[in-house]
């Protein structure tokens, strides 16, 4: 199972580094990094200090440690997925509410245009 | 289109997206059968040329600036005839399926019944209209579903051609549907003790092009809608149990 945890290790690594790229490249806000960043040092962490990880495991119950720290990691993800579509759909809603509010302003600028037009 | 005058002010709101082949005959229907109303159309970012075609046929044009479907094209019809003051909007759709015939049908219950949503039923006094089965046994569904609901039986719930008061105008404005919102909101004006109508009209095959319902989107469409008919019943149930 310590190939297992040495993956994890990695993973939670890999993870850490694509996050922190992004934020200085810009391509992900910092407000929406901290959940990401937060899930991959606790994965680091556990899959590191395996005392750690077995007084987890026996606080859920479960007899094998990587298997615990496993289904950690799907919940935490899970958790950070649930945010994401979270903010996703109130991304979606303001867009909704900005496309709508720009079209009638168009109209209402078109509208106003073609009077002073006429009246010219 | 200027700001609605007086009690009875109209406005015709036709959502399309990509009907060039349709719209100017619908919307030139609709001169014939209401001369004086203005017509709206929210083109919803087409690819081809419905906003000319509109434009020609002599309709005033919302333009939305990307695709929203079909919930936010007729939102946005619903917020600017707000805006604009007007008392009463019908929704005719882009593809030629609601015959304007009906408008004035619609338009006098609307005045006259104190209703504030008034629908045109294909199902009313024997009418029939030829659906695929899955779309025709969702209907039957929806029915079964609504009838306890609404308090009352409803013959076509996924019609949309329908025309609101401004007291149901002012609630869409603000929240409305996104997608496949014709079901949905009659629970939210229920919810809110309001009341519907429903009128015999006539719905013909569309003018032009294919309709985007399969029967996979029609399977997706029941989901979706019975969802959001029971989130919008749980949302009132909610707010009801807080009020003291």
């Amino acid at each position: 199972m310590n190939g297992l945890l040495n993956f994890m290790t990695g993973l939670g690594l890999a993870l850490i580094i694509l996050v922190l790229a992004s934020v200085r490249r810009a391509h992900i806000r910092v407000e929406y990094s901290v959940s990401w960043l937060g899930a991959a040092f606790a994965l680091l962490v556990l899959s590191r200090f395996r005392w750690l990880l077995e007084k987890v495991a026996a606080a859920l119950g479960i007899g094998d440690p990587p298997v615990a720290l496993l289904l950690l990691v799907g919940c935490v993800f899970l958790l950070v997925l649930y945010r994401v579509s979270l903010v996703v759909s109130e991304l979606k809603d303001n867009n909704i509410a900005l496309a709508q509010r720009l079209a009638i302003l168009e109209y209402h600028f078109r509208a106003r245009h073609e009077e002073t037009q006429g009246s010219n | 289109m200027k700001t609605a005058s007086g009690p009875d002010s109209l406005l015709i709101l036709v959502p399309a997206f990509n009907e060039e082949g349709a719209v100017g005959h619908v919307v030139r229907e609709i001169r014939q059968v209401l001369p004086g109303a203005p017509i709206l159309v929210v083109d919803d970012c087409s690819l081809d040329s419905t906003l000319m075609v509109a434009r020609q046929a002599g309709a005033e044009v919302l333009s939305l600036p990307h695709h929203l479907g079909l919930g936010g094209a007729v939102q946005a019809g619903y917020k600017l005839a707000y805006e604009l003051g007007y008392q009463y909007v019908i929704r005719v759709d882009g593809d030629g399926q609601h015959d304007p015939a009906a408008l004035p049908r619609i338009l006098e219950a609307l005045r006259t019944s104190g209703c504030e949503m008034v629908i045109g039923s294909r199902f009313l006094e024997g009418g029939t209209y030829p659906t695929g089965l899955v779309r025709s046994l969702g209907i039957r569904f929806f029915r079964l579903v609504l009838h306890p609901i609404l308090g009352q039986p409803v013959r076509d719930p996924t019609s949309g051609f329908v025309g609101v008061n401004r007291q149901a105008l002012e609630v869409f404005s603000r929240s409305f549907p996104l997608e496949y919102p014709e079901i949905e909101t009659l629970v939210v004006l229920q919810r809110r003790a309001f009341r519907f109508l429903e009128v015999p009209c006539r719905m013909r095959p569309r003018l032009a092009g294919r309709s985007s319902i399969t029967t996979l989107k029609s399977i997706y469409y029941i989901l979706h809608v019975l969802l959001g008919v029971f989130v919008n019943v749980l949302k009132y149930e909610r707010r009801r149990r807080k009020r003291p």
